[in-house]
This record gives structure tokens, sequence and C-alpha cells, in this order.
């Protein structure tokens, strides 16, 4: 029989406004454990929660972006449960009236795209931190638990999908390409490291061409796109095993070790918790004005997703979906107009760029261009060297442009000559046989000539005088 | 010598002002008087100045003097920030004498919940002073401070000032900051005024009032008029016959209620009998499941976690079973079961969102009456105060003593008492509803009623 997996995804995202969401403390890292409270999110008696109107309206902003109905009344609830990162016992949430609801997201696909549904997004707020120590401050064998107010009570945004997903790599794309769109929002920086972006699976399968809704795991705490996709992968596997063994899978929440890919999750049953949700007393129904939702709208500009199906019409799919959801296209853009080959801007930034940690917005795109177009006739160590400072202030490509490759055999035999004759013994050898050797001479080649030399007439003038 | 028994806020304001007392002379009048109805659970020295002096119900925040909310859980918890009512009234000088008695977290109708005993109705000692602020009346009406801050969630103000025989006033929702007053049900709780007689209540009310950028359920106020009038003239009074007669009224507060009602006839009120069927059938029923609702979840931070009591266990969980099991009395546990059933998954429709679509209908019908009238009336307690002891064993008879202050509490209106007469030698209670934000009507009515009535506040045994 073939199996049809059906996925669900529930995100969290960490809203980066300057104030929490019922509080006036500092929204942000930073500051030594419990310094940025107050008694408001310490939870003291008689306080009382007032709403953050910046993180409503970058709600309702995330919500347009997400083709989702803006709520004309929305309410907040009260989720009612004990935990020592929760001082109220209860976390100030949304429930059956959200702020945002019934959108959707097209995800775009080397075959077209494919659009999942936005069940809803509703806003929140966080929960301390608990640090599990032992009586000599260490983790390991924890006998305590500290906890650190610090982040209680920050503003979240969660979005629930629907369960149409069919597979890992839609699931992990539809991540990357919702990671992009929040924070080309300027809502969050979405860092999954830093757990401003957080996100749980919800995993089941069924025989293909039914629709049917088997029971689901929940898969927790997987910090990368590529590990959420290779855990996917693994839980389908399983299931379908069990399945075609003639066994039942169970409702479980599997707990990822960030840290540790390959080991297998730890299983926990999932409690039927009774949260008791009801409608917050201590706040009054939100009812956003039209002319917030039509300003909202306006700050909106062309999302990523339309974005990726506008450049791969010029590239690969591939290539635009890297530029996009790497948050280098506008760069890439810019580039090009500067007069740079499309294909060949998108491999320097795709492949080397990125790897210089350079903020895309620090660069000039003309001078980004020259050097894209110099890139066969400067020596690689020239260009590489000249990426690096690519974000600095003033950056010029000029100086770089004006080293060349030295392509030139009675330029270079000299060289070879005098470095083959200091190594006797690796000549015999590689006559010998060893033919690996051949790099350890074009490699000493380079270096005396400071990496100037054109890597190929090098390669091929070593084998003429070794031969 | 300063009559403490007798002075009002007004008068001794007039004196301070004049120089005919010190701001010091004054504190320490009320400040040395013997606490012998257990009404303070903590008494403050003299902060300075010349204002005029504040009892505070112990439910209040009041930045480094410690507020219990009468129980164990909070024995020893300070305040590091002021409830915006206190920041209020030290903005206009009030200096805080102490913190009054209460049932634990306000809930109950006799003060004999608060963990720390009960407290002692001035006008006969072997009597309860009503509750949950009984401290806050007992201050006001034996002598120990000249006004108060109160908590009304059910009749917590307007029941304790009936059996006490001073004036009490329940705000419109929202008009009055909640913000630093520890949560009971927080969509009923109000702080209000507890007075010697209406124009203390409605100027403390003016102090106390207003929009607050921390509580965001509160509103702009109209502007509050401090009473004169002598005449009811124009005023329409409806008599809400469910209300008036109820079962379990006692015959001496009908007939004192009576009395009054006919002397604002003659001061030139037009009197008609109304109704409020729904109201009074089913008000006390829905508050006992949208208030115990809600303080089930306003009382689960007391985890011993960050402040109050703490009792230690092995983990996390154990802890928090072991602090509150100590740190909460019965009522509390009994509410946190009842509304933690309200809510519970299965059941909230049929209790919790039941009840809140009763609340409205409720309000609709308190809504229609006020295109017919300016202020309904009724006695504000069925009886008089009760010997202490006499109800603590059935929850149920302590509940229906709410049975007339619930409605206009679930509807959001103000409610105030003023004392109408004696009963037995014990003070009887008059209710006057208003409708939402009538708290100016309510006063004019109440001062020309207070006028004629012309009721010794003066506990009879004190006099």
């Amino acid at each position: 029989m073939s199996w049809q997996p059906v996925i669900g995804l529930e995100i969290h995202v960490q809203l980066k406004t300057e104030t929490k969401m019922f509080c006036r403390c500092r929204n942000g890292f930073g500051g030594g454990p419990n310094t940025q409270t107050c008694p408001v999110c310490l939870a003291f008696p008689g306080s009382l929660p007032v709403p953050n109107r910046r993180a409503i309206e970058e709600t309702i902003k995330l919500g347009l972006a997400l083709d989702c109905t803006i709520a004309d009344r929305a309410v907040f609830h009260r989720k009612n449960y004990f935990y020592p990162d929760n001082p109220k016992a209860y976390q100030i949430s949304q429930y059956d009236e959200p702020l945002c609801s019934n959108g959707k997201l097209a995800v775009p696909t080397a075959e077209g795209e494919q659009t999942i549904g936005i069940t809803r997004a509703h806003l929140e707020e966080d929960a301390a931190k608990n640090v599990h120590v032992a009586a000599s401050g260490r983790l390991h064998g924890a006998t305590a638990t500290l906890v650190d107010f610090n982040r209680a009570g920050t503003p979240l945004v969660e979005i629930v999908t629907e369960p149409d997903i069919h597979d890992a790599e839609t699931a992990k794309r539809f991540l990357q390409l919702l990671r992009q769109t929040v924070v080309e929002l300027g809502l969050s920086d979405a860092e999954l490291e830093k757990g401003s972006m957080r996100f749980d699976v919800n995993v089941s399968v069924r025989p293909e061409g039914s629709d049917e809704l088997r029971t689901r795991t929940e898969l927790k705490n997987m910090n990368s796109f590529n590990f959420a996709a290779k855990g996917i992968e693994r839980e389908i596997a399983r299931q379908v095993r069990i399945y075609e063994e003639g066994g039942v899978v169970e409702q479980e929440t599997l707990h990822f070790d960030p840290t540790q890919e390959d080991s297998p999750p730890m299983r926990s049953k999932e409690e039927a918790q009774d949260y008791r949700y009801f409608p917050e007393p201590d706040l009054v129904p939100v009812h956003p004005p039209e002319d917030v939702v039509e300003r909202m709208r306006e700050q909106i500009g062309e999302l990523p997703g339309a974005r990726i199906r506008r450049i791969a019409d010029t590239l690969s799919f591939y290539d635009a979906d890297v530029l996009v959801t790497g948050g280098l296209d506008l760069l890439w853009s810019a580039v090009v107009d500067a007069g740079a080959d499309p294909k060949e801007a998108a491999n320097v930034l795709a492949n080397q760029f990125v790897a210089t940690g350079i903020a895309p917005e620090d660069v000039d795109a003309a001078e980004l261009a020259k050097l894209v177009a110099a890139r066969a006739e400067i020596p690689r160590s020239a260009f590489d060297e000249a990426l690096t400072h690519a974000g600095d202030p003033g950056f010029t490509a000029a100086p770089y442009l004006g080293q060349k490759v030295v392509a030139d055999a009675s330029e270079l035999d000299p060289v070879i000559e005098r470095i083959i004759e200091a190594n006797p013994g690796q000549a015999e050898q590689y006559r010998g046989g060893k033919q690996g050797l051949l790099g350890f001479f074009v490699g000493q080649v380079m270096k005396e000539t400071g990496g100037k030399a054109d890597p190929r007439v090098v390669n091929e003038r070593v084998r003429a005088k070794l031969g | 010598m300063i009559d403490t028994l007798r002075l009002t806020a007004e008068e001794a304001k007039r004196l301070l002002e004049a120089r005919e007392i010190s701001g010091a002379e004054l504190f320490a009048a009320y400040a040395e008087r013997d606490d012998d109805l257990n009404a303070y659970l903590h008494r403050c020295d003299d902060p300075g100045g010349d204002g005029i002096p504040l009892a505070v119900k112990d439910v209040i925040g009041t930045k480094g003097i410690p507020t219990t909310a009468g129980s164990r859980i909070l024995e020893n918890y300070v305040p590091v920030y002021d409830a915006t009512v206190i920041a209020n009234a030290k903005q206009h000088g009030l200096r805080i004498l102490g913190k009054t008695n209460t049932d634990e977290f306000a809930m109950g109708s006799s003060t004999e919940n608060s963990a720390y005993g009960p407290t002692h109705n001035p006008w006969d000692l072997s009597r309860v002073p009503g509750g949950s602020g009984g401290g806050s009346a007992a201050a006001v009406s034996g002598g120990l401070a000249p006004w108060a801050l109160g908590s009304d969630t059910g009749g917590s103000i307007k029941q304790p000032a009936a059996l006490c025989g001073h004036v009490g006033l329940r705000p419109t929702y929202g008009t009055v900051s909640r913000f630093g007053v520890v949560a009971f049900a927080s969509s009923l709780d109000q702080v209000g005024p507890v007075a010697k007689n209406v124009r203390d209540c409605a100027y403390l009310y003016s102090i106390i009032s207003g929009r607050d950028a921390n509580d965001s359920t509160t509103v702009e106020v109209p502007k509050v008029e401090l009473p004169n009038a002598d005449s009811l003239a124009g005023l329409r009074i409806g008599v809400p016959k469910e209300m008036n007669g109820a079962e379990g009224i006692e015959i001496g507060v009908t007939d004192a209620v009576n009395r009054a009602i006919s002397l604002a006839e003659s001061l030139g009120a037009s009197v008609e009998e109304c109704s409020l069927p729904r109201s009074v059938d089913y008000g006390v029923a829905c508050y006992y499941l949208v208030a115990p609702a809600e303080a089930s979840s306003n009382l689960a931070r007391y985890d011993g976690v960050r402040y109050g009591l703490r009792v230690d266990g092995d983990d996390f969980r154990e802890m928090v079973m072991r602090t509150r099991d100590a740190g909460f009395g019965d009522e509390p546990k009994r509410r946190i079961m009842i509304g933690t059933y309200a809510l519970s998954s299965g059941y909230y429709d049929a209790y919790y969102a039941t009840a809140q679509k009763v609340r409205t209908v409720i309000k609709r019908e308190h809504d229609a009456l006020f295109e017919r009238f300016d202020v309904l009336v009724s006695p504000t307690s069925p009886t008089v105060a009760f010997p202490i002891g006499a109800k603590v064993h059935d929850p149920l008879a302590m509940y229906l003593n709410d049975l007339l202050t619930i409605p206009s509490c679930m509807a959001g209106l103000p409610g105030l008492s003023i004392p109408c007469g004696l009963s037995e030698g014990l003070p009887v209670g008059l209710q006057l509803i208003g409708p939402q934000f009538g708290e100016n009507t309510l006063f004019r009515a109440a001062h020309a009623l207070e006028q004629a009535i012309d009721f010794d506040p003066v506990p009879e045994r004190l006099r």
C-alpha cells in the first residue's frame, strides 16, 4: 500500500517590539537575570495587563501578508496551567476569537506552487526561562530550577497551518518562506538558534487517496529547517512501518535534542491538559480600526513568495529560492542592474558572499557588480579578499581589479623548476606513480606566486615538467 | 478634644485648613484609639503632613506596608508599588492609618473568613460587621478612621455599611482603577469609598475615580458633584417588588426601608413599584459561577515561587500543593474548586458561558428600568448584623446574605447604602441603585434622604 503523510505546523515568532506584550519592561536580550521585570510580568498581586499597541499592529500586518481575515473583534483569553515559568499560572493568549484567521501562504516549487492554508495567527505572551541547576551551580545532576523572568510576557505570535503539507521538503520550504516573510516585515529576527522562531510539527500518515486523519505525533525542539525535514522523514517512515506491521501509532510527543540531531527523540505521552480557557476579564476586546489595517497593508512590499516566482523567470527555481529565502535577492537585483551577469551574480552571492556573513544592505551593489564581472580575470585570492571587504564603508573594487592572473608559461616555468629541484623526494615518488602529489606541487607554486598564478596553467606545466 | 466618632472628613479638612487642629493631632486621635474591634490588621505611623487620615482595606496594595488580603498565603507580603487608588489618595495628601481586616481575598459577608480573626460590629461586639469589608466598616463606625477605602465584588462595601450604619458606595464598574488591588473576581471587583455621610463619600469617590492607563477596563468619569440638595422633586424612584418582598427579609428591615420610601415621597419624589424578576431569581446563582471561576484563575499565582508563603516540597508540584494547602483557608479553597469546575472542559458551556449570558439578561433588565426611573431602592441586606458564628457553618445561608446587593453588581451598576433607621437597636441600610455612571444622581438622592432621615451614625453603646 502507498501512504500519504499529513503534516501541520505550529510556529511561534517573538516580536521585536520595544516593550513587552502587557507591561512596559524592555523586550530584548541582554541584562542580568530578572533585570527586565516589573510587578506585571512577575505577576505580583494586583498587577494588570495593558496590551502593546505595536504588537497588535504587527500581528495584523503579518495576518495581511498571510492573506488572513483580520477580525473585527478579537479577544484575549486566559490559558490556565501551573508551571514555574508561568508566573500568573495563566498565559494570556487567544482562543476562539484570534486576530487573524483563514489565510494561506503559497509556497513556490519547481513545478509551480503549493498553497498551504493558515488556520490562524494570534498574539500571546511568552513564558519565563527555567534553568535547571545542581547545588554546585552546574547543569549536570540538576537539583533546583532557577527562573529568569526577563522573557516572561514578551510578545509572541503563534501561526497554525492546516494539515495541508504532505512531504518533509514542502514543510521545510514553508518554514523558510515564512521565516523570510516575518523578517522582511520587520516583525522579528526569527533566529532559530536564539529561539526567536520556534516550531512544532504534527505528523500522521494515511493510505493514499483517503481523507481520514489518523493519530498524529508532535515533534518538538528541532531548531534547524534541515533537522526538521530529516526528523519528519524519519517519523513518516516509522509510522508507515508500524501500520504495515499491523500496529497502531500512539499519540505522543517526540522531544528532539537540538544538540544531537542523530540521537533518537525522547517520547512522552500527551497528557490531556484542561487549560480552562475563558475570556481575560482584565482586558477589553480588540476592535482593529479600518485605518490601522489599511496603514499596515500599505507597509507590505512585494512578498518573498512572489519574488521567487518572478526571479525564477530569469534564473532557475533553485537559485531564485536560495536568493530570496537567504535574503539576498534585493542585492542580487541591484548587482544585476549594475551590469553583472544574473547567473554569475547569483552564484557569487549564494555560495561565496553568504559565507562572509556580511549584511547585504551594507554592500555597494555597483562595486560588487564590477567585482563579479572581473571574477574570471583576477586571482582567486584577490577576489576572496575583496568579498570580505565588500561591506566596508567606502569599499571600492578598483584596487582588486588591477591584480591580474599570471597565465604566461614563460613566467611560471622558472618557478616550477625551482620547486621541483627543492623537493627531489616528492618528485621521485610522483614519477614512481604517486599521482596525488601533483596537488602538492601546484599548491607550492600558488603559494610562491602569492595566489596570482592561473591554476589551470600551473597544473598543465607541472605535469609537463614532472613527466 | 477630637471626637473621632462624629468628625467627618469634610469637617476635619476645614479644621486643618483653619489651623484649629494640627495634622499630627488629627492622626494621633485615630491612631491612639484602642482597636477593640479587630478592625485593623496593621496600623501605620503618621507619615507627616496635614492631609486627612484614611483607613485602607487590606486587599489594596500599599507600597512598603504589609498587604495580606486577610490570608496566610500573603502573611509576609509587602508590596513594592502602590495601587492607583493609593497613589491618588497620597496625591491629595491623605495619610494611611492602617490596613483593615477583610474576609480572605474579600470572599465572605461577615469578615469571619479572615485568617486573622473576625472583626466585631461597633454596635454590638458579639455581632459581625458584615463583609468582606468589615474592617473598614468597623473602623469608620467605631471612630478609628474618618473614612476608608473598601472593595466590592458582590456587596462587600454596601452590606457592611448597612450593618454598621454608615455610607458606602460601590461605583460603576470601570470608574475606579483596580491596578494594585488584590484580585478576587476581575469583572466584578470595584474599589469604593466608605464614609460617615454622603458628602464625604462623594468627595472620596472624586479622589479615587478616573481613567487609569494601568487598568484597561477604566473609562473617563463624569465630574463628581458634592451634593447639597435636600429636595427630591422630580426624582423617579422605582421599587423592585422582588427585592423588597424577597423571602427572608426581616420585618424590622422592611419597616425601616418603607419609612424611608415614604419620606422620599414626601420630599417630592415619585415612587412606583417595578420588577426585576430574573435579576433576583438568578443573580446569586450566576454570581457564584462567575466570581469563583475568575477567582480560581486569579488565585493561581499564589504558588510560593515569587512571594508570600512557601512550604517546601520535593518538586515544584508538591511545593505548590503544600503551599496552597497551608496558605488558603476554607472559603478560597471552596471557591477555587467551584470555579475550576465551572471552567472545566465539558462544563464550561453549561456553567460559565451560561452564567455570562444570564448576566447580559440581568444587565438588560436593569437598563430597561432606568428608562423609567432615576434610582431603584431596596434594603441593602435582608437582615441586621447577625451574631458572630451564626452562619459560618452554612455557606449557602451566608451567600444568600448578598441576594439584594449582587444583581446590580452583576450589571456593573453603582449602588449606595445609607442608614435608614434601627431594627432591634441595630442599623438598617437602604440601597440606592443608579444607572451606569449615575453616581451624581445617587449622591443627590442619598444626601436629601440622609438629611431627612437624620440617622445618628454613632453606635448607641459609644454615645
